[in-house]
């Protein structure tokens, strides 16, 4: 038997190497992604690529602009912000103070659930039941939309806000509701006035992250937004940075195949600076602790 | 006992992913590529597949662009696309057999009462010339023009024939011929193109110049809007001979039925 000292070695090395497995993937996607997307950026030019509003990447005469794939990107997920964070911090506040027993139960592994459904399906579904519904009810030629793709993005982010929020919630010490009590507030105006703001940190967190897992999707929107390379509009059909690049790398060649990793260096450093936020936001909230 | 099960299910599993390597020595042909191959391919593979148990055949539907750079990258046996290779594709080096010839189905939701269009009519159409259905008989309302992704061979035939290349504006551009069908089939004002072999009565196939497409108006060439189903092979490296078996297989007299059957005109 080897001493206990030499075995507590060995298996912090080998936890050391393990985590170093994942350092070592993040810094290989950064650098390979820097490498393949670089080339296509210079040779098209940085304000063409970055502001160009046309995208023609396999006409006999190429453009390279993704100026649409970046603002329906952006619009995208914030209307599903716009759209998952009120539904997602209410429910949180009632999952985390309000509901009891066999419903708190019931209401979680429903929202577990919802995290856990494959992306495809969501699409799959939004093909089939929304891009119609947004037909009829508007009155539109043909549903496939920016909106269609907000609904399932909101829909898709409201499971991480809801439970983290409702963690921060959780967190909240009890004392501050009851010392709001006992001033004389309703419990819904402790809940609003105090626990809210109490867990403010959290609550942001979460929507960074809703931001970040919108931002990233490309499945289920690719099924529901139509696809085609339009500046955005909210009833017109669209592309975002995701699409673009799962819908053309298949069969794509030469600068048209650089241009779509150029495209994924422009979504990873979108991703990255989402990150960073969270990070900031993460560091401030435990200094006001 | 818990522990000595868990290491036991390790080892048998561990030993199973061995033996499927063992067994994988079996001979294969793989194929890549166009999507509105499907129906043709599969049908040929199965019956291959029933001649050869010793061989193992597999069909990945991604795309005719896609199937020709997976060939063209060694990445498959044999490339499916249906669309003919262009003078750069064979300047590098590939080469093409004509399987079949397809018909693209003109398709529009059942409930539209258009029953035919001219050539001219859908090259209009398709560039938003014509926009509105009571233009073309039809009821009021706003045509929605549903087409493929760039690199899809069905988008190719179709904008070649039609004289539309580049000057197409779709409202939808889908990733495959299930997904435009499923979705013109949802919405009483679209319009939209898929292999004849691939349609279905959920959707309604118009007449072209007054020629529905079937197996015979496309031999007699009386259908115009058709192109060639063919399998890509490299100069580059030769065949393996169950690869070359399933090719000379494809190629024989007795497919015929097999690929009539399937939707599509035999070229042999």
């Amino acid at each position: 038997m080897p001493s206990s000292k030499t075995r507590e070695v060995s298996i912090s090395a080998l936890l050391l190497a393990v985590t170093l497995v994942c350092v070592a993937a993040v810094l290989l996607i950064t650098v390979y992604l820097m490498w393949a997307g670089l080339p296509a950026i210079s040779e098209i030019g940085l304000g063409n690529f970055l502001l160009g509003k046309e995208w023609a990447s396999t006409s006999s005469n190429p453009k390279f602009g993704i100026l649409p794939f970046i603002l329906t990107s952006v619009y995208g997920t914030f209307g599903a912000i716009l759209i998952g964070v009120p539904i997602g911090i209410g429910a949180a506040v009632f999952l985390s103070k309000i509901a009891k027993g066999p419903v708190k139960r019931i209401l979680t592994s429903a929202i577990d659930i919802l995290a856990g459904i494959p992306s495809v399906i969501y699409g799959l579904i939004g093909m089939l039941t929304l891009v119609p519904g947004i037909r009829k009810l508007f009155g539109l030629p043909d549903g496939a939309s920016l909106l269609a793709a907000i609904i399932v993005l909101a829909v898709m982010i409201l499971p991480s806000i809801i439970k983290l929020s409702a963690v921060a919630l959780d967190s909240v010490p009890k004392e501050y509701e009851e010392a709001s009590l006992a001033l004389g507030s309703t419990p819904m105006e402790a809940y609003l006035h105090v626990s809210i703001p109490a867990a403010r940190s959290g609550i942001i967190a979460s929507i960074v992250l809703g931001i970040g897992r919108a931002i990233g999707e490309a499945m289920a929107i690719m099924m529901v937004s139509g696809n085609v390379a339009n500046m955005p509009s909210l009833f017109g059909s669209v592309r975002f940075l995701t699409t673009a690049i799962a819908s053309e790398m298949s069969y794509s060649s030469g600068l048209q195949r650089q241009a779509l990793f150029s495209i994924a260096l422009v979504l990873f450093a979108f991703i990255m600076i989402v990150n960073a936020l969270l990070h900031l936001i993460l560091k401030k909230g435990k200094k006001h602790e | 006992m818990k522990r000595i099960l868990s290491i036991g299910i390790c080892l048998i599993m561990g030993m199973s992913i061995v033996l499927a390597g063992g067994a994988k020595e079996k001979a294969s042909v793989s194929t890549d590529g166009s999507t509105s191959m499907e129906k043709v391919i599969g049908a040929l593979g199965e019956a291959f597949m029933n001649q050869n148990p010793g061989i193992k055949f597999t069909y990945n539907p991604t795309g005719s662009g896609s199937g020709i750079s997976a060939v063209k990258e060694g990445r498959c046996d044999i490339g499916l696309s249906s669309r003919a290779l262009n003078d750069s594709e064979i300047a590098e080096g590939l080469n093409q057999t004509v399987l079949a010839y397809d018909g693209i189905s003109i398709v529009v939701n059942n409930s539209n009462p258009v029953t035919g269009l001219s050539i001219e009519q859908l090259a209009l159409i398709f560039t938003g010339k014509i926009a509105n259905w009571k233009e073309v008989g039809g009821n009021d309302q706003t045509i929605v023009v549903i087409g493929r992704e760039a690199g899809s061979g069905t988008r190719d035939g179709f904008e070649t024939i039609t004289g539309t290349k580049e000057s197409c504006l779709y409202r939808q551009e889908l990733t495959s011929t299930g997904d435009v069908i499923a979705s013109i089939s949802q919405n009483p004002a679209a319009i939209g193109y898929a292999s004849l072999s691939s349609v279905k009565d959920t959707v309604k196939t118009l007449k072209v110049d007054g020629v529905i497409p079937s197996e015979q108006s496309i031999a007699d060439e009386t259908y115009k809007i058709q192109r060639p189903f063919i399998m890509v092979t490299s100069n580059a490296r030769t065949l393996s001979p169950s690869a070359q078996a399933f090719f000379d297989f494809a190629m024989s007299a007795g497919t015929e039925s097999i690929i009539s059957n399937a939707g599509a005109v035999d070229a042999k």
